[in-house]
């Protein structure tokens, strides 16, 4: 058992040194129901923070499946998840409590940093 | 009224499969369903109090926080199923020999009881605190109150449902085979656990990925298909996992088998 944090922990600490720095987050508002942008474009191959802004008086609970993704945001609340380094790819997400609700994170390579 | 029931169902149905499987594991054992109960109670009132919390300062207790509490709560479910695991490993064939004489106490060793309730605490309370959370914004907006209520509570019942059924379908196992095939559905369980506590842990940035989607098995198997569910919360099935999340699964799974292998060769 003690394995099972320990490792993870070591592995954390080695790899936290050569990640690269985070960029500015990402805003998603959540509102009448809809995600605003509903298609966000993020660069590849960095760790990028989205912070989830829920304008709305019902939770939300984002989840992506392409992501390995769950984040539940209260009514009125904010939440903030990190994404990445990933590919140069799309990839979806929706609302779990409201599967209308979809949007999609386009991983851009030729998204410059600080854009 | 329908997405009610089955935003619902989906959070009670991963609760009661666990407890399901706990209860397979566990037969035999003296006052479980005690201990099982005390757990379903305080996994309740665990909820309704995140979902308070969540609700009274939105911006304080924020998703950070709740993937947090999930991440450590299922840290402490694989730590728990560990310790059974381990403990079965030494126990289970006196257990088994005992249900076919039916006297079915088990005497012998300290029997984990408080994992029990863990292990129920915890299955109830990350998903009860989900289903909290939206009823009560259900009850607050006011709107078709009822209809919603009904259909949430119809949700409930059917994964209820779900967990019974499972829980029926354990026990037709034949007792010489029980013991052992619940252990290694504890295995694939707890694994499933360890991984999904690395992604939450990796998404509030705690974590690194080391590889986002280190393989895509969409194609084969969605999981968000209904078999693709089941097997995410029986398994821990995921169709785009990343590093740190197969890392966990393995260690996991090779941490039970050479603990139990190590316990039952030392007591037996």
């Amino acid at each position: 058992m003690r394995f099972n944090v320990l490792l993870p922990t070591l592995i954390a600490a080695v790899v936290a040194f050569e990640s690269p720095a985070e960029e500015l987050p990402v805003i998603l508002t959540v509102h009448n129901q809809q995600f605003v942008p509903n298609k966000l474009v993020i660069p590849a191959g960095i760790k990028i923070r989205i912070v989830v802004r829920n304008q709305d008086s019902l939770p939300v609970e984002i989840e992506s499946v392409d992501l390995s993704r769950e984040i539940l945001v209260a009514a009125h609340g904010e939440s903030s998840f990190f994404v990445g380094p990933l590919q140069p790819a799309s990839y979806q997400f929706f609302n779990d409590f409201n599967r209308d609700m979809q949007g999609t994170i386009v991983v851009n390579s030729a998204v410059q940093k600080g854009q | 009224m329908l997405a009610t029931a089955i935003i619902l169902f989906r959070e009670v149905l991963e609760a009661s499969l666990i407890i399901a499987i706990v209860l397979g594991a566990s037969r035999g054992i003296a006052n479980r369903n005690r201990w099982v109960a005390g757990g379903i109670a305080l996994g309740l009132t665990g909820s309704a109090l995140v979902a308070i919390l969540a609700n009274m300062a939105s911006s304080s207790f924020s998703g950070d926080q709740q993937a947090m509490l999930n991440a450590v709560i299922l840290l402490c479910a694989v730590a728990m199923l560990t310790w059974h695991n381990v403990w079965m490993s030494a126990h289970g064939r006196q257990m088994s020999a005992d249900i076919k004489e039916a006297g079915a106490n088990i005497q012998s060793g300290r029997s984990p009881m408080t994992a029990l309730l863990v292990i129920t605490l915890v299955a109830v309370m990350r998903e009860g605190s989900e289903a909290v959370l939206f009823l009560w914004a259900i009850l607050s907006s006011g709107e078709n109150t009822l209809n919603m209520l009904l259909g949430g509570l119809a949700g409930v019942i059917i994964g209820i449902l779900v967990g019974l059924l499972l829980y029926i379908g354990l026990l037709r196992i034949p007792v010489r085979h029980f013991f052992s095939i619940t252990s290694w559905m504890i295995l694939f369980l707890a694994a499933g656990l360890a991984a999904q506590a690395a992604g939450f842990l990796t998404q509030i940035g705690l974590l690194p990925a080391l590889g986002e989607g280190i393989w895509n098995t969409s194609m084969a198997l969605r999981q968000d298909s209904v078999l693709g569910q089941l097997l995410h919360i029986l398994v821990g099935y995921i169709a785009r996992p990343s590093g740190i999340q197969i890392l966990f699964y393995v260690i996991t799974i090779l941490s039970i088998l050479l603990l139990s292998r190590f316990n039952s060769r030392r007591i037996g």
